[in-house]
């Protein structure tokens, strides 16, 4: 791995007075998974937000395969590759599930405007849809709509359709939130075998998680990074403890 | 002087607007609302006058009869119709509020019939106030002048000073909020509506010696408002202000020099401002 | 159930009286605009309320073009009505489509009065008083006449083809990618940015395209009635296709059939002087409340409705057999 798929340099947003991003660098490269954790309001879905472009930056930079790509809007931002998952579950609840990974797919598609012929006749969309679905381990729920999706199942649809859209890199805002012990193993295993072939930046509270994937840890605490580097060596880190560590709770 | 008339007439048709604008931009901003009705309430104010000067005899009577009247109304629309819609999609609000406006012009035409009516100047204002040697003003537009910024400030103040205005700033940005925090959700609701009729019934009731009482009256003016709350922001009593001022003006002076495109330079006038700062149009969110 | 419809409209001119049949036409005309609307509202989310902007301003440029004792030719003006309608929608779709929600509906309402104004105002169509066509448009192939427009059966007939042609359009449109693209726009705009649509551009595109389909019914109805003035802009005609469409439930495209069908039947009926006397000229007054009613209680429209009944009937059916 030659140059990080991402950098982020001095990135910061304020609210007025408030500064909910302040000052952050850091770098995510392909196969060695980014985990950034911290306190409640520490500033990480901001942080994600401001990457996936749904938040514009107040100041600082973001290169994406070494191109300034801070200015673009997040549509833009998703076809260059960058693919992200939301904290919230943010999926077409009306829609089956393979639908959900068709849409997503077929954002890809090169002629946009086509007025007539059927969605499912697009064999390549449909097959990308496919192969998202199975990724996250979905195929045998790909007619169910979304709605009726457990909240687990649901998660995992998320992360199907950033796959749909063929990214490099994957931005996951807390991919394990709410989710029970079986569930939880079986999306670190997905994490974990997507974090090799992808460049992926997450920001979680599940700590067994975290150092399960990460290769590397960036701590945020009021909206600075607090420390940044290998997993143990954060973990042995005084500040680290004190502030975040000690106080935090696993998740059973 | 000629063009101080024309400001004194822009200031005064923009104070009228406000009116009738900060009852909508308020209504959409707390309670999520759209009402098409709106304007059909200032054609009520105006028949109302018409209709109660006539039976009194007496306009300054027929003022608080009136406004009261619309604030029954008000308060009877909001409890049977308006609270339903709160949770419902605009889509929804804008087809009720259309059928309303159906049935209000209907009534109206059983009621009242279909000609164009006058009502009096009352006779302790109608006459005019000297400016030079050739022209004069109307005192009863400088009284429509007067009452509407009395009336502004007093809203402002009540929004920005009082309890009642406190509650009515939560609920609009937060409503779960707000009630959590004790403030009577439905009563709120059900005040704002009503005060909001209420000052469009009187904007209509003061507005109907200068303007005359016609049929479609009330929607040709709810148009207007519209744009004064797209170019003003919804919610915003500030922003109403200044976009109604603006548009009392643009389309007086519109009238002036280019007649036949006056009703369109308002138009313009928001196109502009939707090229120049679409971003300030969309919702607070 | 939907062939038997078609049948029974195509029969219909067979058994028909010519009011009928004339009115027949209307009913397919506002189907067509119906449907244009249905496909901004209810199939891509965005709540029109200047949609007769597009439908009179094509009806506005037949009547211009159209020499004053001549027939104008069917294959040049119906083009140029159309292109004229979809430029309209280009343009105040562009400084539109940014704006959402209830903004959205306040500016399409604004625009579509500019164009009121216009018309009214201005003596550009005849300002308040209109103009006439005096011979509609001809459809001609070389020196044979197919379809004499001035015949009203005919005229039925190409009504008729055009507004199957729409509802068959915009089916497949519906299950086309662009399509599909505009469900999600109305079910989810956020993500659908976030997974890389231009969303704007699709907005945008569905805004002309229904615009376009508006121009087209403006035509037809300028065609039929001979006669445009500026009412055929006004927010009124607005609101009632607007209420056409929610009225016969969304989504579908034949809910604006049934609804364009459900509303001019109705207004027939209740401003019918033979059944109510003196009170059918206040005929709005049920309308209106008729509307109020529907929106209280039957949120989802009639096409809804009809589909219950079905069901029901269906069940009954498999009881009695089984």
């Amino acid at each position: 791995m030659t140059e990080p798929l991402l950098q982020v340099l001095g990135l910061s947003k304020s609210f007025g007075g408030l500064a909910a991003v302040d000052n952050v660098s850091l770098e995510v490269s392909a196969g060695a998974l980014h985990a950034v954790i911290g306190p409640n309001g520490a500033g990480k879905t901001t942080l994600i937000n401001l990457l996936s472009g749904d938040l514009p930056a107040s100041a600082g930079s973001i290169l994406y395969r070494g191109v300034e790509i801070a200015h673009l809007t997040p549509e833009k931002r998703s076809r260059l590759g960058v693919g992200r998952s939301y904290q919230k579950v943010n999926i077409f609840p009306g829609f089956s599930a393979f639908e959900n990974c068709r849409l997503a797919a077929q954002s890809r598609e090169p002629r946009p405007f086509n007025w007539l012929r059927d969605a499912t006749k697009y064999d390549a969309i449909m097959e990308n849809a496919r192969r998202a679905l199975s990724a996250v381990g979905l195929a045998h729920r790909a007619d169910a709509f979304a709605s009726i999706l457990s909240h687990g199942e649901q998660r995992q649809l998320e992360i199907a359709m950033s796959l749909a859209t063929d990214p490099t890199l994957l931005l996951l805002d807390e991919p394990l939130a709410g989710m029970g012990t079986e569930e939880s193993l079986q999306m670190i295993e997905l994490i974990g075998g997507l974090a090799e072939t992808h460049a992926i930046l997450m920001v979680e509270h599940d700590m067994d998680a975290v150092f399960r994937l990460a290769r590397v840890l960036t701590v945020m605490v009021n909206g600075k990074t607090l420390a940044s580097g290998a997993p143990e060596a954060i973990r042995a880190n005084r500040e680290v403890q004190s502030a975040y560590l000690g106080n935090a709770d696993g998740i059973e | 002087m000629f063009y101080l008339i024309q400001l004194l007439n822009g200031v005064q048709y923009g104070l009228l607007l406000f009116l009738l604008a900060s009852g909508l931009t308020l209504i959409f901003g707390i309670m999520g609302v759209i009402n098409l009705a709106h304007g059909s309430f200032y054609m009520v104010g105006a028949y109302l006058a018409y209709w109660l000067a006539g039976i009194t005899g007496s306009f300054w009577l027929a003022l608080p009869l009136g406004v009261g009247t619309a604030l029954a109304v008000g308060v009877l629309l909001e409890v049977t119709l308006f609270s339903r819609l709160y949770k419902r999609d605009h889509l929804y609000q804008v087809l009720l509020t259309f059928g309303l406006i159906l049935i209000f012009e209907e009534l109206r035409s059983i009621l009242f019939g279909d000609d164009v009516h006058g009502v009096a100047v009352p006779a302790l204002l109608s006459y005019s106030v000297r400016l030079t040697d050739t022209l004069s003003y109307p005192v009863y537009r400088l009284f429509i002048t007067f009452v509407c910024l009395l009336l502004a400030a007093a809203l402002y103040l009540v929004i920005q000073k009082t309890r009642l205005g406190m509650m009515i700033r939560a609920g609009s940005s937060n409503r779960e909020m707000a009630a959590s925090l004790g403030v009577n959700i439905p009563l709120l609701f059900a005040l704002v509506f009503a005060f909001g009729t209420a000052l469009a019934a009187f904007a209509g009731m003061i507005a109907a010696p200068t303007s005359s009482v016609f049929p479609g009256m009330g929607n040709q003016i709810l148009i207007i408002c519209f744009v004064v709350v797209v170019i003003g922001g919804i919610g915003s009593i500030n922003g109403a202000m200044i976009a109604s001022l603006a548009i009392g003006l643009a389309d007086t002076l519109g009238k002036v020099l280019a007649p036949e495109f006056s009703a369109m330079a308002v138009y313009f006038l928001m196109a502009i401002i939707l090229l120049w700062r679409p971003q300030g149009l969309v919702n607070k969110t | 159930m939907l062939l038997l419809g078609a049948l029974l409209l195509a029969a219909f001119p067979l058994i028909g009286s010519t009011f009928y049949i004339q009115l027949g036409a209307k009913i397919m005309i506002m189907a067509i605009f119906a449907m244009s609307l249905d496909l901004l509202v209810g199939h891509t989310g965005l709540v029109s309320l200047g949609h007769a902007a597009y439908f009179g301003l094509a009806a506005y440029v037949l009547a211009l073009i159209t020499p004053k004792y001549e027939a104008a030719s069917l294959w040049l003006t119906l083009p140029v009505a159309i292109v004229a309608a979809a430029a309209a929608a280009l343009v105040i779709g562009f400084l539109v489509v940014r704006t959402g929600g209830v903004y959205f509906i306040m500016v399409t309402l604004a625009f579509a009065q500019m164009l009121y104004s216009l018309f009214h105002d201005t003596k550009l169509g005849g300002g308040s008083d209109g103009i006439y066509i005096n011979i509609r448009p001809e459809l001609t192939v070389g020196s044979i006449k197919p379809l004499d427009l001035e015949d009203p059966v005919q005229f039925y007939y190409l009504v008729l083809m055009f507004m199957l042609g729409v509802y068959a359009f915009l089916n497949k449109l519906r299950c086309a990618p662009f399509g599909r693209a505009l469900a999600g726009i109305r079910a989810n705009e956020n993500r659908m940015r976030s997974i890389g649509y231009p969303v704007f551009g699709y907005k945008l595109g569905a805004f002309v395209l229904a615009g376009a389909l508006a121009g087209l019914a403006g035509y037809l109805a300028a065609c039929q009635f001979g006669f445009v003035n500026p009412e055929i802009l006004a927010w009124h005609q607005s609101g009632t296709v607007l209420m056409m469409v929610i009225l016969g439930g969304m989504g579908r495209f034949h809910g604006a059939i049934i609804g364009a069908f459900a509303y001019i039947l109705l207004q027939e009926l209740l401003s019918a002087s033979a059944m109510f006397g003196a009170y059918a000229k206040h005929w709005q007054l049920a309308m209106g409340s008729l509307i109020v009613l529907i929106v209280l209680v039957l949120p989802r429209g009639l096409a809804d409705l009809l589909e219950y009944g079905a069901v029901v009937y269906e069940r009954q059916r498999m009881r009695a057999a089984g």
